[in-house]
């Protein structure tokens, strides 16, 4: 410690002048001045949560608008063999999610026919029973990618009456399990096929059934295609002495069942005995208009028909057969399009008619207020139902529904606006500008509008959360339908949903995660945007 | 200078001073008769807006093209083009419009459903409507009202704790999910997987032929559920941001050296002043039960007003579906008088209808 110092008696010619001959200045600043948006700006990013929720929705855009890219037709496009399927993703395959996999319970008789399905696939049917039988058993445990099962839960007994009724549980590849259908087509695309099928090296066309023997139990499903009686259990061809006659397959246990193919076969000419893979169905016989039928693995012919790609629809496929990832995605960009648009135009008109109230006040604004008094007792279910009624018919459904979203829309923005501008306009500066002659447009536009401007951007992006519910509620009713074949919206994608989805929950857990996580995202992210553009709140985090 | 003054006869949002409320005023003569003024003015200013909406809703629902409902036979269809002819449905619309209202105020007729319920009067259609609506959405309120305010009153004293934080992300979460996926939820657990409840209401006649029945308030839970979540996070977050402002209040602090221990302080004074605006929403929300939920009741397969609107619109039964805007009109007027009106009498700081 230095010794203390006695502050009067410091001798004289210790003191000395800090700065001799210098102007002391005021410095300049070194950083730049805060304005009012560089400030909420800095705001908004310290809120983590807004930007995080302003990453997703970016990333739902991104969603949106990249989709169609990767669409192969399966968006506009709806498969009926392929409706209501489970997600199948083969990249995510490998962690045991997106299979395409269901559980299902089979009694004995479809059970076989499903085991029987992949065996058929599979090129081996069993057809030659003596020398190189597969059984049931051994087709389910082959390694063989076109077998429906892909695991074997268990097998439960149940009394029926006096009848043991075996119950099979399993998890079934759905994909595959459509099985064979019949398909009629041209010589062309027979030859076509063909040649697709040698090339490829996959087999599409497979033989045909001879559906007029007794033995065929459904002549319309092309996947009963062993011998069975007239109650679906498969059946043996006895003959004794010279009569022929089916005998039912007693087995002990499924797995050691043998089935007998009930194939078409030639029944002359130089190809008797062999395996008929088309028939002709008339149409004559010149190449242009004959007509062929043939039956096919549907999982191989939608390979052919899309290049050979496996069908993969990462969201699974919804009520009509459309790929749910396209129709979520679509549904996602009208949803975004429809906000953005009404968002804008609720802007303008608010701004606009709350600060011309506002502004001018008096009998202007006791007029223009009775208007929105009356507007907006007007219930919006309402004026949608009528504009959907009236308009959609001339301009177009989306067009008509966004005038109804506009009609009420804008009153929040403008009753916003207007008490702003009771708020700035006796201020100093403005007076000081109407002083120095500035004509009212430029006061508004120019001195007071950019004060109003925060919180009207705020109450805009937290009003976009309720057009996406309407838009999506209205469509959900189906007082306003937006669906068609290369457009639809979430609420009519839910609304598809309703009689199915406890039995296949991926066609509303989706659409449904998308439009609650798009909701959840706008209102944190207008949270954060108001937080951030309050001036009362600076400071206040830290 | 312009003039600077306000339109004050319209004066629909009152200025917010926090004072005590317990700085009880006496009951004042004068105050009373401008509150009646006051309250007569705005239900005289509803009445012009509800005429003029139903001037345009009348116009443009009776612009639409009518004919007879699908299905009936060939005497049926003329038999009720005759009704529709003797009531004037083919004058001009200025016409149709005064003998539209004369039906109104002399005979209470606001049309008659022409496919929903045959040649019922659209009043006694819409009143036999109301019940199930009134019922299902008076259980989601009842229910919701308390368990939201007590959640938004823990959140504001546990304020910028980990409950408070936990608080305000489901209610966040819970805000913005749009109520047709809470119902999807509820079906999902408590009907398809956990078999409590069943997936819509039961019909009157299992219920007993009433609605009060414990089968019927039993299969009435899951569309309350539904509807309840939404209004739990709404009230919760409102009354958090009520009552953390009253917290803070200076008051607060006198009451506290006063004495008041502090809870004593949060429940007499915090609690009281934080409800002045939470109250009147609530009432209002009170008559926006008679609306229903129109996604909610489809879902649920509800009976309700909501239904009947719909139904309205698929089948074109026009003036079922007029007497449905007017009422739908009418309630969204009402609920906004009540929540001011009921300001006025909650909160005697404010004064209402005064320049």
């Amino acid at each position: 410690m230095a010794k203390e110092i006695n502050i009067n008696s410091i001798p004289k010619e210790k003191l000395a002048l800090a700065n001799l001959g210098d102007h002391i200045k005021d410095q300049k600043f070194d950083d730049k001045p805060i304005g009012y948006f560089k400030d909420a700006w800095r705001r908004f990013c310290k809120n983590k949560a807004s930007i995080v929720a302003a990453i997703i929705i970016l990333l739902i855009v991104v969603f949106a608008v990249v989709m169609p890219f990767f669409d192969t037709g399966t968006g506009t496009d709806f498969d009926t063999y392929y409706a209501k399927k489970t997600p199948r993703n083969h990249f995510l395959t490998q962690f045991g999610i997106a299979t395409g996999d269901i559980e299902k319970d089979f009694n004995e008789r479809a059970y076989i026919n499903e085991v029987a399905k992949g065996l058929a696939a599979t090129g081996d049917w069993g057809s030659d029973r003596e020398n190189n039988p597969i059984s049931i058993g051994a087709a389910l445990d082959a390694d063989n990618a076109l077998q429906p099962i892909t695991k074997f839960k268990e097998v439960k007994a149940t009394l029926q009456g006096h009848n043991v009724n075996n119950i099979y549980y399993a998890m079934v590849d759905e994909y595959v399990s459509v099985g064979f259908i019949y398909k009629q087509v041209s010589l062309d695309e027979l030859n076509k096929m063909k040649a697709w099928q040698e090339e490829t090296g996959i087999q599409l066309l497979y033989p045909l059934i001879d559906t007029k023997s007794e033995y065929c139990f459904d002549p319309d499903d092309a996947n009963w295609w062993y011998k069975t009686d007239s109650k679906g259990n498969p059946v043996e061809v006895v003959t004794k002495g010279s009569r022929e006659f089916a005998k039912v397959i007693e087995f002990e246990s499924v797995d050691e069942l043998v089935l007998e193919d009930n194939y078409l076969r030639y029944k002359s000419g130089e190809k008797k005995g062999q395996l008929r893979y088309d028939r002709p169905q008339g149409g004559g016989s010149t190449a242009e208009t004959a007509e062929y039928q043939v039956r096919v693995l549907y999982y191989n012919y939608y390979r052919y028909m899309h290049d050979g790609a496996e069908p993969e629809f990462l969201f699974g496929t919804d009520v009509s057969g459309y790929d749910l990832a396209q129709r979520i995605a679509m549904g996602l960009r009208l949803s975004l399009l429809f906000s953005v648009c009404i968002f804008i135009i609720n802007f303008i008109l608010g701004a606009m008619y709350g600060a011309i109230e506002g502004y001018y006040g008096g009998t202007a604004d006791l007029v223009m207020e009775f208007i929105v008094y009356v507007l907006s007792g007007v219930p919006f279910i309402v004026v949608s139902t009528l504009f959907q009624i009236h308009l959609a018919a001339k301009v177009g459904a989306i067009p008509s529904l966004i005038f109804a979203f506009v009609l009420t829309g804008w009153i929040g923005t403008a009753g916003l606006v207007r008490t702003q501008f009771y708020r700035f306009k006796n201020q100093e500066y403005v007076m000081a500008a109407r002083t120095l002659g500035a004509k009212d447009r430029r006061i508004i536009w120019k001195h007071i509008f950019p004060n109003t401007l925060g919180t009207i951007i705020t109450s805009s992006v937290l009003a976009i959360p309720g057009f996406i519910f309407s838009e999506s509620m209205l469509t959900y009713l189906g007082i306003v339908n937006l669906n068609s074949r290369t457009s639809t919206s979430l609420g009519t994608v839910l609304s598809q949903a309703e009689g199915i989805w406890t039995s296949k929950p991926h066609v509303m857990l989706f659409p449904a995660l998308f439009i609650s996580l798009l909701m959840i995202c706008f209102n944190l992210f207008g949270n954060g945007l108001r937080d951030a553009f309050n001036p009362s709140l600076r400071g206040t985090e830290e | 200078m312009r003039s600077l003054k306000r339109a004050s006869w319209l004066w629909l949002d009152f200025p917010k001073v926090r004072l005590p409320l317990w700085v009880n005023q006496k009951p004042n003569f004068e105050r009373l008769v401008k509150m009646i003024k006051y309250v007569f003015k705005r239900i005289l200013l509803m009445l012009v807006a509800l005429f003029c909406i139903t001037t345009i809703c009348f116009v443009l629902i009776r612009a639409l093209p009518m004919s007879p409902p699908e299905g009936a036979t060939e005497a049926q269809k003329q038999q009720i083009e005759d009704i529709w002819n003797a009531r004037g449905y083919d004058e001009p619309l200025l016409v149709q419009y005064g003998i539209y209202l004369k039906g109104i105020f002399t005979k209470f007729d606001f049309g008659t459903s022409w496919v929903i319920k045959k040649t019922a009067p659209a009043w006694d259609l819409l009143v036999g409507r109301l019940l199930p609506t009134v019922l299902v959405n008076l259980y989601s309120l009842l229910f919701a009202v308390p368990v939201g305010i007590l959640f938004g009153i823990y959140a504001a004293i546990k304020k910028n704790k980990w409950q408070d934080h936990l608080i305000s992300v489901m209610v966040i979460l819970f805000v913005s999910v749009p109520s047709y996926v809470y119902a999807f939820l509820v079906q999902y657990f408590l009907y398809f997987k956990l078999d409590w409840f069943p997936p819509v209401i039961s019909s009157l006649s299992d219920a007993g032929g009433t609605w009060f029945s414990w089968t019927m308030f039993h299969s009435m839970i899951p569309p309350i559920l539904a509807l309840s979540f939404g209004q739990i996070a709404g009230l919760c977050r409102f009354t958090r941001a009520e009552l953390t402002e009253t917290l803070t209040s200076d008051y607060m602090l006198l009451a506290r050296t006063k004495g008041l221990t502090r809870s004593q302080a949060t429940t007499r004074h915090a609690l009281k002043n934080a409800m002045v605006p939470i109250l009147p929403s609530i009432l209002g929300s009170f008559v926006g039960i008679l609306g229903g939920s129109l996604i909610i009741e489809q879902i649920f397969s509800i009976p309700g007003v909501g239904a009947l609107y719909t139904q309205s619109i698929f089948s074109r039964d026009y003036d079922v579906f007029m007497m449905d805007c007017v009422f739908y009109t009418a309630i969204s007027l009402l609920s906004g008088i009540i929540i001011d009106i009921s300001y006025g009498f909650i909160d005697p700081r404010i004064r209402m209808g005064e320049r």
